[in-house]
């Protein structure tokens, strides 16, 4: 009776299947629930992959595989000569989606842009509280309330941005999740009906897929947007499963359920690799891990004491042993997918002796320094408590004593902010624009010193170069500055830049046309998927 | 009967209030808030921290915010997620039936293959069949649930292919939720296969949550039966003649039951803690998950809300076990 039952059913779904056949649909096994559907909200990558990749768009995009800007939604720019106004064209005749909640009335024009901004940096705006603890943390970070002065509609398809201070990373900012281009259409429609806190349930915005459900911590529901400005989508439906455990991922994969997943276990890319039926591609990561010392405590304001412990350090013995070899050693602190990445840079080789050689020349005795661990597995660090004891033993050798210390999460990266921190300190980041001035100014800049520069370390030299560089709009000319305090950085060594991981994606061999993204984001709108 | 209700349900006062108090202060004694975690690596300014949590109003003192907290509650209001900013009793009572459909099929599941199988390890004590009835539920029951639910799934989703990995139903079907069962849900649905499909995706999880209750109960119940049927008044029924079946079937089962129904309520908290493990295996929208995302996240609201709301449940349903006993064991009640 069973069999027959199973059968039953087997033959019933394959008859479902065959009727639904002509509908390509993509299954993503995503790796958590968004947190929400507003991105300008949130800072999380899982949820701007379910709303600002699928449903939104921006005024500028990365293209696709790179960390370069086209138009998005703005046709084409002009910077005023000072830096400081950007006036944007926009693209006329773009649609927004036709949903069972909302049906436009009118197409995209500048209102919507300047909504989009000013609820985010206007504390008088309606929509700047519209959910209890909207902080617009991303837009914070990145420094929009004080950089940006206003927002202004010239005419329904001309914006102009007028900036504070010249910022030339400012375009790759509005390229950003958090700058996305919501209705104000939907957005009135919405506070009129008292329904504000939809907007963040129900989104609704130009991008290549149209959000239809989402069922909360289980699956998100997409489908094609078929008025789509930039063309059709290949595949009809995109569903996301969310499956937050990597190895769950890997059997559903596997088993057919899904044809794509995200951060696979390092353990388990081997054994994908040797499937037939799947491909993994994989690219680096636009990520660094360094042991930021902190320069403003003795020895470690001496440079010739940073470098002989980073020479001390063996970093490929690490990355063997932490990323099974999927992972590539540092030696600068921006990754090499980066546009002004400096290769003629010779990194401080693994030299035992040398290094013992320099402590003693600089007068360092019997060294005793902790070494802080994070709590946590991220991209570019899955176990730093690992390479604390890699480290600890290397430095063992050089007569260094080493202790590892740790806190929790939140605590950690709070306390490792403190100028008088005592120790040097295993942490990284990964690229929010794929600006070289989001590593180099960011988290070595004097500004940063009490905060994200971890090293405490301000060189005047280095931070006039990236200073610089941040007010000049000529690419050429900017890559030239960031060279150049490459070499600084390499020859202060305020960190042991440690690692740029590699960032894997496995799918089955049916997905044609994905491209991974060095900012991590996964996007699904060039992606087809054979019968 | 009714002096015992009452005097039950008064019990549960002081008792909520009680862990209401842990529920609240546990979680703010973790390092770490909701706000800090939000900016990740990117650091956040000790003024705009300030802000944040003067916005939310987390800076108060704990008494106050406890107060308001509790008068909150009182008005049905238990306040709203810090991270998906939706209120907590709608995202409980959306994810609940999930949970509540799969706790139901465990405790189904480790009630009808333990008892029988506690029975009879008893009746043939010393035997094969005993010992590997009881060696199996030491294994069992030692068995850490993540561990578990990977091997089942890898053995029957990944080499078998008999049952699918995770999730609650085939992506080809959709529905929007009624009752939030899934198994009734797929049957109003009206579209062909997708009870099939949600019975399917309820099999291993209910195995992997049923196997730590169905080991306890079986040893339980085993044990329970050889004290009964060591008894006297089971030898004067033997004595009289009756079958076996009547001796062992009525005389001591119900006697035996006593024991063995505490232990099933008290399984009840022991599913909950389990459904945390295996709803994030199997990917099952339910509160589990929720809750363990949120202590993540630092999401004070959802912990302590959802907390108490679990707590809620556990004690209501201790509630029914007090009064079941009374059905069962007439000299309680009395």
């Amino acid at each position: 009776m069973k069999t027959k039952l199973a059968f039953a059913a087997a033959l019933l779904a394959a008859s479902m299947l065959g009727g639904v056949a002509n509908a390509k649909t993509l299954v993503y096994c995503s790796e958590g629930s968004p947190e929400g559907f507003d991105p300008g909200l949130y800072t999380a990558g899982t949820t701007f992959d379910a709303s600002s990749r699928t449903v939104y768009n921006r005024l500028v995009e990365f293209k696709h595989g790179s960390t370069e800007i086209e138009p998005g939604l703005a046709e084409s720019w002009t910077i005023s000569d000072d830096g400081k106004e950007y006036t944007f064209k926009l693209r006329q005749g773009v649609k927004f989606q036709t949903t069972d909640f909302f049906t436009p009335t009118r197409d995209f024009n500048a209102d919507d842009v300047v909504f989009s901004f000013e609820r985010q940096l206007k504390s008088d705006n309606p929509w700047n509280k519209y959910v209890a603890g909207a902080s617009w943390e991303y837009s914070a970070g990145m420094g929009f309330p004080d950089l940006i002065k206003s927002v202004e509609k010239v005419d329904d398809h001309t914006v102009k941005f007028v900036l504070n201070r010249p910022e030339a990373p400012f375009l790759a900012d509005l390229g950003m999740d958090f700058a996305s281009i919501l209705s104000k259409e939907y957005a009135d429609k919405l506070a009129a009906d008292g329904k504000m806190e939809q907007m963040n349930q129900m989104p609704l915005g130009t991008g290549p897929f149209t959000f239809v459900a989402y069922q909360q911590d289980a699956v998100i529901r997409y489908k094609a947007n078929a008025d789509y400005w930039n063309g059709k989508p290949k595949i009809d439906d995109l569903v996301f499963a969310i499956t937050t455990d990597a190895s769950v991922r890997r059997q559903k994969l596997e088993a057919g359920e899904c044809q794509i997943y995200p951060y696979p276990n390092a353990a388990d890319v081997e054994a994908l690799k040797k499937n037939p039926d799947l491909n993994v591609e994989e690219q680096a990561g636009l990520n660094v891990a360094y042991l930021a010392y902190n320069t403003l405590v003795a020895p470690f304001d001496k440079a010739e004491v940073r470098k002989a412990l980073n020479m001390a350090i063996n970093k490929k013995a690490i990355v063997d042993a932490v990323f099974e070899g999927q992972a590539q050693v540092a030696k600068n602190p921006i990754p090499p997918t980066m546009w002004s990445y400096d290769d003629s840079i010779k990194d401080d080789a693994y030299d035992p002796d040398a290094a013992k050689k320099m402590l003693a020349d600089a007068g360092v005795k019997d060294l005793k320094m902790k070494i802080w661990a994070m709590p946590v597995s991220r991209p570019y660090m899955l176990n730093a408590r690992r390479a604390a004891e890699l480290m600890q033993a290397d430095l063992a050798k050089v007569g260094v004593t080493a202790e590892i210390v740790t806190y929790e999460w939140a605590e950690y990266l709070k306390r490792s902010s403190d100028k008088d921190r005592d120790g040097a300190v295993i942490l990284g980041w990964t690229g929010d624009n794929g600006d070289p001035d989001n590593f180099l100014d960011t988290l070595l800049g004097c500004n940063a010193v009490g905060g994200n520069n971890r090293a405490q370390w301000c060189n005047k030299e280095f931070d006039d170069l990236v200073k610089k560089a941040k007010q000049t709009s000529d690419q050429a000319e900017r890559t030239k500055l960031y060279q150049q305090a490459q070499v600084i950085f390499k020859k202060e060594a305020p960190w042991d830049t440690i690692d740029h991981s590699t960032v894997f994606m496995p799918m089955s061999k049916k997905v044609t046309g994905y491209t991974q993204d060095p900012l991590g984001i996964h996007r699904f709108d060039n992606v087809d998927i054979a019968e | 009967m009714l002096k015992f209700f009452l005097g039950r349900v008064l019990v549960l006062v002081p008792t909520f209030i009680g862990v209401s108090i842990i529920a609240f202060s546990f979680i703010r004694l973790l390092p770490g808030d909701p706000v800090m975690l939000m900016s990740g690596e990117r650091v956040m300014s000790p003024e705009r921290h300030a802000q944040i949590m003067h916005e939310l109003g987390m800076d108060r003192p704990m008494v106050m915010q406890y107060l308001s907290y509790i008068g909150g509650i009182l008005r049905g209001d238990f306040g709203t997620s810090v991270v998906t900013k939706q209120p907590i009793l709608h995202q409980f009572f959306t994810l609940f039936p999930a949970t509540l459909e799969l706790s139901l099929c465990a405790i189904i599941f480790a009630i009808v293959l333990g008892i029988p199988a506690g029975v009879f390890a008893a009746i043939k004590r010393g035997s094969f069949f005993d010992q590997s009835v009881m060696g199996a539920a030491l294994v069992g029951y030692s068995m850490p649930i993540f561990w578990w639910g990977l091997l089942l799934i890898i053995l029957f989703s990944g080499i078998l292919r008999w049952t699918p990995v995770s999730g609650r139903i085939d992506l080809l079907y959709f529905f929007p939720p009624v009752t939030g069962f899934m198994l009734i849900d797929s049957l109003l649905s009206g579209q062909k296969g997708a009870f099939a499909s949600a019975a399917s995706h309820l099999i291993l999880p209910t195995i992997v949550l049923g196997t730590i209750p169905l080991a306890v109960i079986a040893r339980q119940t085993r044990s329970a039966m050889l004290e009964v049927l060591s008894e006297d008044y089971v030898r004067t029924a033997r004595a009289k003649g009756l079958s076996p079946f009547r001796v062992v079937g009525i005389h001591a089962l119900r006697n035996a039951m006593i024991p063995v129904i505490t232990t099933i309520g008290l399984q009840v908290g022991v599913m909950l803690a389990g459904a945390i493990l295996t709803e994030s295996i199997f990917s099952w929208p339910g509160i589990g998950k929720w809750m363990v995302d949120s202590v993540f996240k630092r999401d004070y609201p959802v912990i302590q809300g959802g907390l108490l709301l679990i707590a809620g449940i556990i004690m209501l349903v201790n509630l029914l076990v007090d009064l079941a006993y009374g059905l069962v064991n007439p000299r309680i009640r009395h």
